[in-house]
């Protein structure tokens, strides 16, 4: 048994796991584990922009930019926190800046910035120039950047060490099992706090913008040792995806002013959300799409809409999205300048995740308790900042600011705590669970995996119901049942890629349970949440997160906490 | 339709040497070909050793060698190769499994070259200026996303494994023709080296690598320039 002792552990090595390791590392023995290379981190393809009032452009306050957050977020973020992030983003930017970043710049060499989906000036008047970027590769650069800040400062990285296991005894967090990709074998990280920062879960839909490895793990390895999850209904669809692949054409395509056009080439968009129009927060676009498929305005008659760029200047749209420019050659092989591309909703961005308060403490029910020496950030976790919708731009900042902030109470924590002991025997559980999968059962991890993902796109996307709802959970039990006995032909140990997917698809079908049953249970339509059995918002009895635990069967139960109000009294949200 | 692949297979803990394998599987042919792998993967044989994530060329984790040139399988759709596609790992690094190579040397070239942004200055209060023209510099350069391809398809790499390679010196650029770096000197010394940037021999084949269309050859010529001169611009 290989173990190795640090003070602090951090899971993830994208924006927020970088970001943490930055900071905590400057005072105590951290070590970063991840699954993937850093610079592989899905954090890599964030495109847009990251949120910030510099007012480089024009006016702008970190106010509106909270009001904004608020209202995207349909009244359920926790304002507090929404406060701490739009005023912290603004210096959190100028620091990705010193780092080196290469942001673009304005014709006087400030940071450049350009329109997004909700982000408005004086609370709602119009669009507002607030999200700084680079080309259209900012994620790329937050996350080259942040990598090399952390070669300079010598944080110590364990590069493809899958993480399977929580450890914890006496009540605390103790540390975390891996697997070592390139020799099968685990070990034990013995530490006195554990951050997790494993990023996102949207594989468990089959159109999605995610990575092949965004399959939950954080949030599924945590929810198996019994703490909750927040809100896991709410999952962003973001409204352009290149059709049937799910590949992201970023909203800044639309900030440059491209159109949504349905099979009459309208602009529908003018009908649903006459101020911001195209620039309407996302639940909002990818609801009026579906509305035009569903009333045959779809092109084609097909379950798609077109995205139009080709009235804007074609230099400037290479210049400014490259990439996308990029994709649609490469996979459609259409010139986006000359030809609008075909896109639909994608599965992009899980709003729930591990409950955390605000400075990224794990906090595990109702009342703000906090379980000793375990925190989380970025997408993962729930602070809540998004709410029951997340704003453009706003991911990156979150996972900044709640990176730096989990990276210093992990810091402050472990200076003081002492080293819990080891759980007697800790990989027990890693090795039994191991030895189950590769035992001899009949289930392809493929098969599965395809079936889960038909059904949540299918039942449990942008429009549910009571019905579609109840069938998909009544499904995935049966697929976790399946996948009790699966079948790996890769009997090796060194890369044994197929063991680790099986883990991941246990997962990913307890999330997918855990995101239909928070579903079905909330009676009205929030957000990102449309139920088409109830489609208002309730304010009355719906204006709370919710909360979910593992029950020893694996299937869910329900709870849940306040939301927090200070400045903006929920409204109805019009644009 | 069906499509046909090669694949070269090696696992050093039952192989004594690489064997190609031959798999057919039905595709669209708008898929890519990594839809390929994970189709083989998942259907007929989950052993096949290969590294994948974001699945649209952004993470750089797939780089291959397909039929005879280095790409990127997410990148190279089914429609725009010969059958049967020939996929081999990259050349010139030990092969962990199949098309699994052992990229730790890769990023120690990478580390060499100081690859952060060098300070000496206060940092102020906002953002340091800088204006359009001298962000354009090195704006090719800053879309490196790692993938070895370069480095990988490069003889003088062949020829000498210690030679720091096309992909360390485009990371090099990217911080000195960045105007807010004050470590260019340091920098320049590290690529003068013998095995530094004039070991390139200007073949071109990282050039045609390249996933993100990065500019290499030019770039490396920069960098030799600077290092003629004296100075960067
Ligand atoms: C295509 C796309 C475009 C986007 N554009 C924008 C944008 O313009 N603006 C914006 O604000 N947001 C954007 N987002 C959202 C944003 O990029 C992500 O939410 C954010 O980057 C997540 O960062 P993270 O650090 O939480 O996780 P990630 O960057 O996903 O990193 C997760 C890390 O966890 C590790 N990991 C996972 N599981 C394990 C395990 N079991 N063991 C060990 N390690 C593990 C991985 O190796 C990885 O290092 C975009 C998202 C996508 C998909
Ligand atoms: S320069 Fe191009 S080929 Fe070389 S590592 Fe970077 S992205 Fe890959
Ligand atoms: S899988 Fe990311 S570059 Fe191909």
């Amino acid at each position: 048994m290989a173990v190795h002792q640090f003070d602090g552990v951090i899971v993830g090595a994208g924006g927020a796991g970088l970001m943490a390791a930055l900071q905590a590392s400057k005072g105590a023995k951290i070590a970063v584990v991840s699954k993937l290379y850093p610079t592989r981190s899905h954090t890599g393809t964030a495109q847009g922009g990251i949120g910030a009032a510099l007012g480089n452009l024009e006016k702008d306050s970190w106010e509106w930019h909270m009001f904004d957050t608020v209202k995207g977020s349909d009244y359920l973020a926790d304002q507090d926190a929404v406060e701490l992030m739009c005023r912290e983003a603004v210096e959190t930017v100028y620091e990705l800046e010193h780092m080196g970043l290469p942001f673009s710049r304005t014709p006087e060499g400030k940071i450049a910035q350009r329109p997004f989906g909700g982000h408005t000036r004086e609370f709602g008047k119009g669009p507002v120039r607030r999200a700084c970027y680079a080309a259209d590769r900012t994620g790329h650069m937050i996350l080259q950047t942040l990598y090399q800040q952390c070669i300079k400062q010598g944080v110590t990285f364990f590069d493809e060490f899958h993480v399977v296991d929580l450890l914890i005894s006496e009540g605390r967090t103790a540390g975390v099992v891996a697997v070592e990709l390139a020799t099968g074998e685990l070990h034990t990280f013995h530490a006195k706090g554990v951050m997790f920062a494993t990023g996102g879960s949207g594989r468990m839909f089959k159109i999605t913008s995610n990575a092949l490895t965004l399959t939950g793990d954080g949030m599924g390895i945590l929810y198996r040792r019994g703490i909750p999850l927040q809100d896991m209904e709410f999952f962003q669809f973001h409204p352009t995806g290149i059709y049937k692949m799910g590949i992201l054409i970023t909203e800044a395509a639309r900030g440059e002013g491209g159109i949504l056009r349905n099979k009459a080439g309208e602009r529908f968009m003018e009908r649903y959300t006459p101020t911001l129009k195209d620039l309407a927060p996302r639940d909002m676009v990818s609801r009026a799409i579906h509305q035009e498929v569903l009333e045959g305005r779809g092109i084609d008659g097909k379950d798609f809409v077109h995205l139009d760029l080709t009235h804007l200047d074609a230099d400037a749209i290479h210049k400014k999205l490259p990439d996308i420019t990029d994709f649609v050659e490469t996979y459609l092989g259409i010139d986006p300048t000359k030809q609008p591309i075909p896109v639909q909703p994608t599965a992009h961005y899980a709003m729930g995740g591990i409950p955390t308060d605000a400075s990224a403490r794990v906090v595990v029910d109702d009342k703000k308790t906090v379980m000793p020496g375990l925190y989380a950030a970025g997408e993962c976790a729930c602070v809540s900042v998004h709410g029951a919708n997340r704003l453009g731009t706003n991911s990156l900042v979150d996972i900044i600011v709640f990176g730096r902030r989990g990276g210093k109470s992990l810091l402050e924590d472990v200076k003081r705590d002492p080293l819990p002991p080891l759980p007697a025997d800790p990989e027990k559980q890693a090795r039994e669970r191991i030895a189950r999968l590769m035992a001899e059962g009949g289930q392809r991890v493929s098969d599965i995996r395809t079936e889960m993902q038909a059904r949540m796109t299918e039942k449990a996307s942008v429009f549910r119901i009571a019905e579609g709802l109840t069938d998909v959970i009544g499904r995935l039990k049966q697929l976790r049942k399946r996948a009790e006995s699966v079948r790996l032909t890769d009997r090796g140990k060194a890369y044994n890629a197929e063991l680790m997917e099986a883990m991941e698809l246990e997962y990913l079908l307890e999330l997918a349970e855990a995101t239909a049953a928070a579903a079905l249970a909330r009676q009205e339509s929030r957000g990102a949440h449309y139920r088409e059995d109830f489609p208002k918002r309730d304010d009355a009895n719906w204006l709370k997160h919710s909360l979910v635990w593992r029950q020893p069967d694996g299937s869910p139960r329900l709870g849940t906490k306040p939301v927090t109000i200070t400045r903006f009294e929920p409204k109805e949200r019009k644009y | 339709m069906d499509v046909r692949f090669e694949i070269l297979r090696f696992d050093p803990a039952r192989d004594a040497k690489p064997h190609w394998e031959d798999y057919t599987v039905e595709l669209e042919p708008t898929d890519r070909v990594l839809d390929g792998l994970e189709k083989i993967k998942g259907e007929r044989d989950g052993s096949i050793g290969y590294r994948r994530s974001c699945a649209h060329g952004v993470c750089g984790s797939d780089a291959m060698k397909i039929n005879g040139r280095n790409r990127l399988a997410c990148k190279v759709l089914i429609r725009s190769v010969r059958q049967p596609i020939r996929i081999e790992p990259m050349m010139g690094f030990t092969v962990h499994k199949d098309l699994l190579v052992d990229m730790e040397p890769f990023f120690k070239k990478y580390r060499s070259i100081r690859p952060y942004l060098i300070e000496a200055s206060e940092r102020p209060d906002a953002e340091r200026l800088q204006s359009p023209e001298n962000r354009e510099k090195f704006d090719d350069t800053t879309k490196c996303i790692l993938c070895g391809a370069c480095t990988t398809s490069c003889p003088s790499f062949w020829a000498d494994p210690n030679y720091v390679g096309p992909a360390a010196i485009v990371q090099a650029h990217r911080f000195i023709f960045d105007s807010r770096d004050e470590g260019k000197e340091e920098r320049l010394k590290i690529l003068n080296e013998r095995e530094g940037v004039w070991a390139c021999r200007t073949v071109f084949n990282c050039v045609d690598a390249c996933p993100r269309g990065i500019q290499v050859t030019r770039a490396i010529g920069e960098v030799k320039q600077a290092l003629t001169r004296g100075k960067v611009d």
